[in-house]
């Protein structure tokens, strides 16, 4: 098996529990206790209304496509296996995530239904992507 | 409080940039620039007493603006780095008004200057970049104007072609301007349709080269403006703004910052888009033209497609947009790419752009944008006949 050179995420005490989970191939986002927004990316405090109430809930894993680019040729080394589909996901929860769609480029379409699947890159690393629906 | 004529661009200093940039260092072009600058204005360096200065790419480093500074020889009462991206350029001429309404100094030195060698892109330093967008291959600007841009012809019907009529009527007049990086060779629509496709829909014409340079701009008292050797070039209105850094994160991916940094300085100005003899928005993408220009408010929003067809973007146009090429034309020198957009328009209201003139350039409008349409700095420049 082939070294992975591709940048990995380095959690941080706010957003380990997002990548734990991820390991478990579960997608949990936190959630506001005050004003009951889903947050992603994880934060320290609630970025609509400041609250720190706040607290981990597993999703349901759907969305769409809000956003995509088919990326011909990438500003780094890192991914020279272009091409490849970085997408804006927007979940059902509302918060939008940056994230691949594992598809063909020609299949993937703005406002397409998309559910999560998980990427296990590295014994020690998964990756929320999402495929069509 | 308004900074409405409380102060005046004189002076500015400008290289052609470069591919490749040898030998060169991002303080030696400062050096080069602010030299041209100050004589430009008329000036001694001595005169100099305020100095806002971009961080380079090329050359970062704890307590820039001192540093730079002593390298410059300059003694000054008023210094800081501005670091909101392609927007700092813009960010500048604002800040140097409010340090000279302040009573604070007299002439201000702004100055960016960056070796942006052809490459590879930098990973994000940024914790939640590195962590929530490299490991998806969201690395540098490209991919996110490329999905603005995606995300803008899906909601409104903006065409590829018309996004390539704006790098197509940029190119028309940087071929008048001896500075432009590309020069020499007029492009077509087809042209740029027919170039790579670098991150879908955006092709390689369509994206900003990088290249090595830096510029510089004095801005001065009303008392000193007035006995300027130069037609002063009157700031009259800013506004500036930010509510994301990935656009992922955007309340909206079409609709920009740009909305309200550019009411802002319209509203100081006391004057609507229409008034403008010229624009120079950011064009780090042509998406990015149609944008600024949608949300100045020059056109309605979704328009901007049928805007850039309808007219004509040339400095010889109904509508005279970008005039020195634009970046996609000039070329981006890294943080001094958005300088480009604001000597042009001193340069234009000056008189001083020879083949290129702007007829009747009295007030012009210019965009700094930093970022993935995050940072926003707008600006209302007037020359008084």
């Amino acid at each position: 098996m082939s070294e992975y050179y591709k940048p990995l995420p380095k959690p941080s005490p706010t957003s380990r529990p997002f990548w734990e989970a991820a390991r478990r191939h579960e997608l949990t986002l936190q959630r506001c206790g005050a004003c009951r927004a889903f947050i992603y990316y994880p934060r320290d405090r609630c970025p609509k209304c400041f609250s720190d109430q706040l607290a981990w809930e597993r999703v349901s894993g759907r969305g769409k496509v809000y956003s995509f680019t088919v990326v011909r040729r990438a500003s780094s080394r890192a991914f020279s296996d272009a091409p490849y589909v970085l997408a804006i996901v927007e979940l059902a929860e509302g918060p939008r995530m940056t994230s691949n769609i594992i598809a063909a480029p020609e299949d993937v379409r703005v406002e397409m239904p998309v559910e999560v699947c998980f990427d296990d890159v590295t014994p020690d690393h998964t990756l929320v992507k999402f495929k069509p629906a | 409080m308004s900074l409405k004529g409380k102060a005046a661009a004189i002076g500015i200093g400008e290289l052609k940039p470069v591919k490749e940039p040898g030998d060169l260092t991002a303080l030696g072009l400062m050096a080069t620039v602010a030299a041209e600058a100050i004589a430009d204005a008329g000036l001694e360096k001595k005169d100099i007493d305020g100095f806002l200065v971009g961080v380079p790419f090329s050359d970062p480093g704890m307590i820039y603006p001192a540093s730079a500074a002593e390298v410059l020889g300059l003694n000054v009462r008023m210094l800081n780095q501005v670091d909101i991206g392609g927007a700092s350029p813009a960010g500048m001429i604002w800040r140097a008004a409010a340090a000279i309404d302040a009573g604070m100094c007299n002439a201000v030195l702004c100055i960016v200057a960056d070796l942006n060698k052809v490459g590879d892109q930098r990973p994000p330093v940024i914790s939640v970049q590195r962590e929530f967008e490299a490991p998806y291959g969201n690395i540098g600007a490209n991919c996110g104007y490329a999905m603005i841009a995606r995300r803008h012809m899906h909601e409104y019907g903006t065409t590829a072609r018309q996004m390539a009529k704006v790098a197509v009527d940029q190119r028309t007049s940087a071929l008048k301007n001896p500075l432009a990086t590309f020069n020499d060779k007029a492009l077509t629509i087809d042209d740029v349709l027919n170039s790579r496709m670098i991150v879908d829909p955006l092709h390689l014409y369509e994206i900003v080269s990088p290249v090595s340079g830096g510029a510089a701009i004095i801005v001065a008292s009303p008392e000193l403006a007035k006995r300027a050797k130069n037609p002063p070039i009157w700031l009259l209105g800013a506004g500036e703004y930010a509510n994301h850094s990935t656009i992922t994160y955007a309340p909206s991916i079409t609709e920009s910052p740009i909305k309200p940094a550019a009411a802002a300085a319209f509203k100081m100005a006391g004057l609507q888009p229409k008034d403008m003899d010229l624009a120079c928005p950011y064009d780090c993408y042509t998406i990015t033209v149609i944008v600024t220009l949608e949300d100045a408010g020059f056109c309605k929003k979704g328009e901007g497609g049928p805007f850039v067809m309808e007219h004509d973007l040339t400095y010889a146009g109904d509508f005279p947009c970008n005039t020195h090429g634009g970046q996609l034309s000039f070329g981006q020198p890294g943080l001094a790419g958005g300088m480009s957009h604001v000597t042009e328009a001193i340069r234009q209201l000056m008189g001083r752009c020879g083949e290129r003139q702007v007829k009747r350039a009295a007030l012009g409008y210019v965009n700094g944008n930093g970022g993935i349409m995050s940072e926003q700095s707008s600006l209302v420049l007037e020359r008084r006949s």
